[in-house]
């Protein structure tokens, strides 16, 4: 499995009151686990106790076999794709300079840098002759994506997570993008674990579904078990879709 | 045109004057920006220190410059060092001040963004912190280099030269010609400083668009 989950809790450290409350699962290649839950449920801590931008009080995190605790963090991310909803591209980098900025810091020779920076920018459907050398201000919030996912593609991690990642768009803009993200994961082979809130998203992008009630697994299993699940929380869920 | 003749007698004077107070404003303006770049970091970092410093740089900016210099004679003496002393810790506000706002300034998903794929905290800082900061930086420096060049002038009361020493020596001896001699230059230099780190900082400093 790449990324294991065994017993991750989570207490905050001012009240002790537990975000993640022991939630287990695993997560292999080509796989996407899609983590659903409402406001506050804990999806967003499950990912950054993954990848340590927060320090899990109980429990353990493997990537590929070796336990996360013991890396140091950044080392560690950098062998984890993160894609934020906000996307956070850095405003005083050109879109190459974006996607490029992690080989960089690698030390990649440069050549090796554009290769990689074109071929990423042409796997998210944008044409690298037209973009590379444009400013984040000057994309649509769409095309700011596709480049926030080139970016944490940039090292070939092997996992991939994703908060939220297509929340912060409109309607149209969203499905085409889930639509050529759900292309993307067949033809990746990574692991994944994507972030939402809605419903739809989590059908039609996860191998996988797991459910998150008040930092608890309330569900985990695949699209169709989830449809047809007679759990209170599951159907919930299933009449606001 | 009394001035010119003026100027014309003493031009050497006047020189050494106008070099002194340069002097002065650079190697202040250079401290001061040398402490409160690293202050400024340190206050972004560590919120428990934001109170302490910034309010300890408040109330020495609080204090009037002729009462900093008067208290600082006693420990320094009189002269250049003194004054030096004096325009740092003046200077040291706007500077630790501007570079906090500016890095708190940055958009927290970039800095998210950031961590997230794995930069260290240098490179997080040397990246992509500070050159979206540089902007309010710089205003900084620009506010502390012409606050400077006028408290400057004051310093000329402890013997630290600069142009002041034509403004004091003209109210002593109740002659407009000696005052503005000294006054005028000071204010173009102030407008002069202004102008050039406002260049600086259009020319060096991203910008959307």
């Amino acid at each position: 499995m790449v990324l294991d989950v065994k017993d991750l809790r989570y207490h905050l450290p001012a009240n002790g009151r537990p975000l993640v409350d022991g939630i287990s699962f695993a997560v292999g290649a080509g796989e996407t686990l899609v983590l659903l839950g409402r406001s506050g449920s804990g999806k967003t801590t499950t990912l950054k106790l993954v990848n340590r931008l927060l320090t899990p009080t109980g429990g353990a995190v493997q990537i590929a076999g070796e336990p996360a605790a013991g890396a140091r963090a950044t080392a560690l991310r950098r062998r984890i794709g993160y894609v934020i909803q906000d996307v956070g591209l850095f405003p005083h980098f050109s879109v190459a300079a974006n996607v490029g900025l992690l080989p960089r810091l690698e030390q990649w020779p440069a050549d090796r840098i554009e290769r990689r920076v074109r071929e990423l920018l042409a796997l998210v459907g944008l044409d690298p002759d037209t973009f590379a050398a444009r400013f984040p201000h000057q994309l649509s919030g769409g095309q700011r994506q596709r480049v926030g996912i080139a970016r944490a593609l940039a090292l070939d991690p092997p996992l991939l997570l994703l908060d939220e990642p297509f929340g912060a768009l409109d309607p149209i803009t969203r499905l085409e993008l889930q639509r050529e993200f759900r292309a993307l994961e067949g033809t990746l082979g990574k692991a994944m674990v994507l972030v939402t809130h809605d419903v739809r998203e989590g059908l039609l992008l996860g191998t996988r579904i797991g459910l998150l009630d008040a930092g608890r697994l309330a569900f985990l299993g695949t699209p169709d078990e989830f449809r047809a699940s007679t759990l209170p929380e599951v159907r919930k869920f299933m009449e606001a879709a | 045109m009394r001035l010119f003749e003026f100027y014309g007698r003493h031009a050497d004077e006047v020189w050494l004057l106008l070099r002194q107070h340069i002097g002065l404003v650079a190697i202040s303006t250079a401290v001061a920006t040398l402490i409160g770049l690293p202050l400024g970091v340190l206050v972004a970092r560590r919120p428990a220190w934001r109170r302490p410093v910034l309010g300890f740089a408040n109330v020495f900016q609080t204090i009037p410059s002729l009462a900093i210099f008067g208290l600082l004679i006693p420990v320094f003496g009189i002269g250049a060092w003194t004054a030096i002393t004096a325009l740092v810790v003046y200077a040291l506000l706007p500077i630790v001040r501007n570079t906090y706002a500016g890095i708190a300034g940055v958009d927290p998903a970039v800095r998210e963004a950031g961590r997230g794929m794995g930069m260290t905290d240098g490179e997080l800082l040397r990246l992509v912190e500070l050159p979206l900061a540089a902007g309010v930086i710089l205003a900084g420096v620009r506010i502390a280099t012409v606050v400077s060049v006028g408290i400057a002038t004051i310093a000329a009361a402890i013997g630290a030269g600069g142009l002041g020493v034509y403004i004091f020596r003209g109210v002593a001896t109740v002659d407009d010609t000696l005052i503005l001699a000294g006054a005028i230059p000071a204010a173009l230099l102030a407008l002069l400083a202004d102008a050039l780190l406002g260049l600086a900082e259009r020319r060096l400093v991203w910008r959307p668009r």
